[in-house]
C-alpha cells in the first residue's frame, strides 16, 4: 500500500493503524502530533485509525523557534 | 560592611491572560547548539515563558523531541513560523491546541524571505479569527499605531512590535515608534526581534517595554546560560529604571555639583 508520509510516498506493507505506521517511522511517539488527509487525528485514536492506500500523513512535532 | 537596602519601590508582576509572571524575559528555544545549552539558559534566566515551533518531523534524522527539556512550570507560547498569511497561521494555531500543549500563540506571519519583515495585515486578520476562537494571542508585528490599535480591538493579548530585523542583532532600532505603543496601547508591550545585547533589552524596559523576548543572541552565543542571565538581570535593571521615573536626557549640560562656593573663587579685596 502507497502512502504520502510527509510529502514523500512510502510503500508499507498489508494493513496497517496508524499506531503502527508511527511506532515504525519515530524513534520517540511522545508529543508526536499525527494529520491524516488534513484532520488531527489524537493519540488515543491511533491504534483504531487504519490507512488507506493514498492517505496523506503528516507526522508532526515541535521544534526549537522564537 | 555596609547593608544594601531594597528599593521601596514594588513591582507587579507581568499579567497576560490572567496568568502572572514575576520574570519579564522571554526566552525563544531556536538556534541553541544542543540541548543542554537551552536547558542551562532556561534555568540560568529564570524566563517563565519560552517560544516553540511546529515542523514536519524529519524522519531520517530521529530528532530529539524540545518538549523533554522545557520544565513543565515554563509557559509555551507556541509560534505560527512558516505561515505566509492568516490562513496558514490559523491552521498552524489549530494544530498546536490539537496537540494538547497549550493555545498561546505566538502570531507570526511572515511573506519576506529578505527582510522576515511580519505582514501587520494578515497578522490583524489571524488575531481576529484566533482570539475568537478562545486562544490567547501575542501577535508579533511591525510597530505601527493603527495596527496595534487594530490587534487590541481584536482581543491580543499583548503586542510584539520588532525591535529590529529578525537575527540581526541590530538593538531598538524601532525605538521611537515603541515608545508610541508603549504611551498609547493598554495591553503589555513585548519587544521581540533584533535585540543582540542586554544594553538594548534593558533600554526597551527603560522605554517602558512590560518584557522583552531574545532568542539568537542567546542561542548563539558562546556560553547561553551566561548571557541568558545576562539578558534577564538587563530586564529587571530597565524595569526597575523605568518604575523609578528615571531623568529624561537634555540638550545642554547641568552640573551635578553645585556652582556656588567654589575653593578658588577670587576672594573680595582684604
Amino acid at each position: 500500500m502507497q502512502i504520502n508520509l510527509n510529502g514523500r510516498m512510502k510503500t508499507v506493507a498489508g494493513e496497517i493503524n496508524l499506531k503502527n505506521l508511527i511506532e515504525q517511522f519515530c524513534l520517540d511517539t511522545r508529543h508526536v502530533i499525527a494529520q491524516v488527509n488534513g484532520s488531527t487525528i489524537k493519540n488515543p485514536q491511533w491504534k483504531g485509525h487504519w490507512l488507506k492506500t493514498g492517505d496523506s500523513v503528516e507526522l508532526i512535532h515541535f521544534v526549537g523557534g522564537g | 560592611m555596609m547593608e544594601t537596602i531594597e528599593p521601596s519601590i514594588s513591582d507587579r508582576p507581568l499579567k497576560i491572560a490572567g496568568k502572572e509572571f514575576s520574570n519579564r524575559f522571554l526566552l525563544g528555544t531556536g538556534k541553541f547548539k544542543n540541548k543542554k545549552d537551552l536547558q542551562d539558559a532556561i534555568a540560568a534566566s529564570g524566563t517563565q515563558i519560552v517560544t516553540v515551533a511546529l515542523r514536519r518531523i524529519d524522519l531520517e534524522r530521529h530528532e530529539e523531541n524540545i518538549l523533554e527539556y522545557i520544565p513543565k512550570d515554563v509557559t509555551l507560547l507556541i509560534n505560527t513560523s512558516g505561515a505566509r498569511n492568516a490562513r496558514e497561521a490559523v491552521a498552524i494555531a489549530h494544530l498546536a491546541r490539537d496537540s494538547g500543549y497549550g493555545d498561546w500563540i505566538k502570531i507570526e506571519v511572515i511573506n519576506d524571505s529578505k527582510y522576515l519583515l511580519p505582514d501587520n495585515e494578515e497578522t490583524v486578520k489571524a488575531t481576529e479569527i484566533l482570539a475568537k476562537e478562545g486562544f490567547t494571542i501575542l501577535p508579533y508585528m511591525y510597530p505601527d499605531l493603527y495596527t496595534a490599535r487594530a490587534l487590541v480591538k481584536a482581543n491580543a493579548a499583548t503586542v510584539m512590535p520588532l525591535g529590529s530585523l529578525i537575527g540581526s542583532h541590530q538593538g531598538l532600532q524601532t525605538r521611537e515608534f515603541i515608545q508610541i505603543l508603549v504611551d498609547e496601547i493598554a495591553v503589555p508591550i513585548i519587544v521581540d526581534a533584533g535585540l543582540g545585547a542586554p544594553s538594548h533589552a534593558a533600554e526597551a524596559m527603560e522605554l517602558g517595554a512590560a518584557g522583552v523576548l531574545a532568542n539568537t543572541a542567546i542561542a548563539s552565543a558562546l556560553h547561553p546560560a551566561a548571557i541568558a542571565k545576562a539578558f534577564s538581570l538587563a530586564v529587571e535593571g530597565g524595569r526597575l529604571a523605568y518604575l523609578s521615573k528615571m531623568a529624561k536626557s537634555l540638550p545642554q549640560a547641568n552640573a551635578s555639583s553645585p556652582l556656588t562656593g567654589f575653593l578658588f573663587e577670587a576672594t573680595e579685596n582684604f
